[in-house]
């Protein structure tokens, strides 16, 4: 494998849930079991599984935080990419598969924030798993009724006025939000543009750095 | 943008309808598709094609007098069988 | 679920071990294949209750999902799983002895 999957801390920093040395579970023996048959059927093969989860962990916020830039920085793109999300992405680079994006620009005086209470939809070909309170019933409960009270909790407050704009990922798209554009980066290129969107500005759940 | 009400229908099985959007009316935003339905993709089914809307609501006509803020808003897409056209207000 | 009543949004996180990363890996690759759609996952999860959330982990329920989807779709049968789940349980005790035993 191109990288060892054992390693006690990730690229992130955080620790491994670990899983070599605790009592085998039932659900672990699960997988186990449905691997191996899927692999002896000829479905699958290990390399396949092993390639698809490198690709998966390739993906990551920094992809997403590349096509904010470009949308602040280039008119021509801003304007592809909300007519067509997915085909703006994909002409930039990026292999999303068949996904369907919806860009969510915010305004000065609107705030998108995107959830999904049926299931855990999330623009994982772009911007890579989603976090695990994005999954939680909490947020998935609460963010349709009181966005407020949940960005507050994310420390996001807004200014007076601004409308709060709730996506409920209910289908065939998926989003990405747009997040205003820091003040004081006049000038600022893409590259330098990209280091301030993080992860939760592209949910909606926090807003870019300020430089 | 067409008024559009969620029907209120509760049958059992896999539907992407939100339960607490239905019986709600709304403002047609935009219309995607058409995407296959998602109650026949579950079952194994081809799943015939069908237009999905994503339908903007106003928090105060989801949640009336406990909304948290009634102007803020929420859009979701929902298939076209699941919307009846509304009149105005 | 929208709209109930729940307490602070949690904040934990953690990174993927690998026998959810496989999980992950064995839905994408299955749905690539036509076994199975998102929908039938997704029907499977709300089937198991909502008091599935409370007794088991993200991807404890997704293996779960895969699992009956593609008995369903006939890519192998309940015999065969029982069967391959016994004898891995024999190979150890921990997910690393009963995973790589076979490698």
């Amino acid at each position: 494998m191109p990288h060892d999957h054992h390693d006690h801390l990730s690229p992130s920093g955080h620790p491994y849930r670990s899983d070599d040395d605790h009592p085998l579970t039932y659900w672990q023996t699960m997988e186990i079991a449905v691997r191996e048959l899927l692999i002896e059927k000829g479905v699958t093969t290990a390399s396949d599984i092993a390639k698809q989860i490198d690709a998966m962990d390739a993906r990551n916020p920094a992809m997403g935080a590349q096509v904010v830039a470009r949308y602040w920085t280039d008119p021509a793109f801003a304007a592809a990419l909300l007519a067509d999300g997915a085909q703006a992405t994909r002409e930039m680079g990026f292999d999303i598969g068949p996904m369907k994006l919806i860009a969510l620009p915010n305004a000065p005086d609107l705030h998108n924030i995107v959830v999904c209470t049926l299931c855990s939809c999330y623009p994982r070909n772009l911007l890579g798993l989603p976090p695990d309170w994005y999954k939680s019933r909490a947020y998935r409960s609460r963010t349709v009724r009181e966005p407020r009270k949940v960005l507050a909790e994310f420390g996001v407050t807004l200014a007076d006025g601004t409308e709060v704009r709730v996506h409920d990922s209910t289908a065939d798209m998926r989003y990405i939000v747009i997040p205003n554009r820091p003040a004081g980066t006049e000038g600022w290129d893409a590259e330098a543009l990209a280091a301030l969107v993080t992860r939760d500005s592209m949910i909606g759940t926090g807003i870019a750095r300020t430089p | 943008m067409q008024r559009v009400r969620v029907r209120a229908d509760m049958p059992p099985g896999h539907v992407r309808t939100p339960t607490y959007l239905r019986g709600k009316t709304g403002l047609t935003e935009r219309v995607l598709g058409p995407f296959p339905n998602p109650e026949e993709l579950a079952y194994r089914h081809k799943g015939a094609a069908l237009p999905l809307h994503r339908v903007r609501f106003r928090m105060g006509d989801l949640w009336g007098d406990a909304a948290e803020t009634p102007d803020d808003t929420l859009e979701a897409e929902i298939y076209a069988h699941w919307l009846e056209l509304a009149d105005a207000p | 679920m929208g709209g109930d009543a729940a307490g602070p949004v949690p904040t934990d996180q953690h990174d993927f071990a690998l026998w959810e990363k496989r999980v992950d890996a064995l839905m994408v690759l299955c749905s690539g294949k036509g076994l199975f759609t998102v929908d039938g996952l997704r029907r499977v999860l709300e089937d198991m209750g909502e008091n599935s959330f409370e007794t088991m982990t993200y991807y404890e329920r997704w293996i779960a999902s895969v699992n009956q989807n593609l008995i369903e779709a006939g890519a192998y049968t309940t015999a065969e799983l029982a069967a391959k789940m016994s004898q891995i349980k024999a190979r150890g005790d921990t997910y690393g002895e009963a995973s790589d035993a076979a490698r």
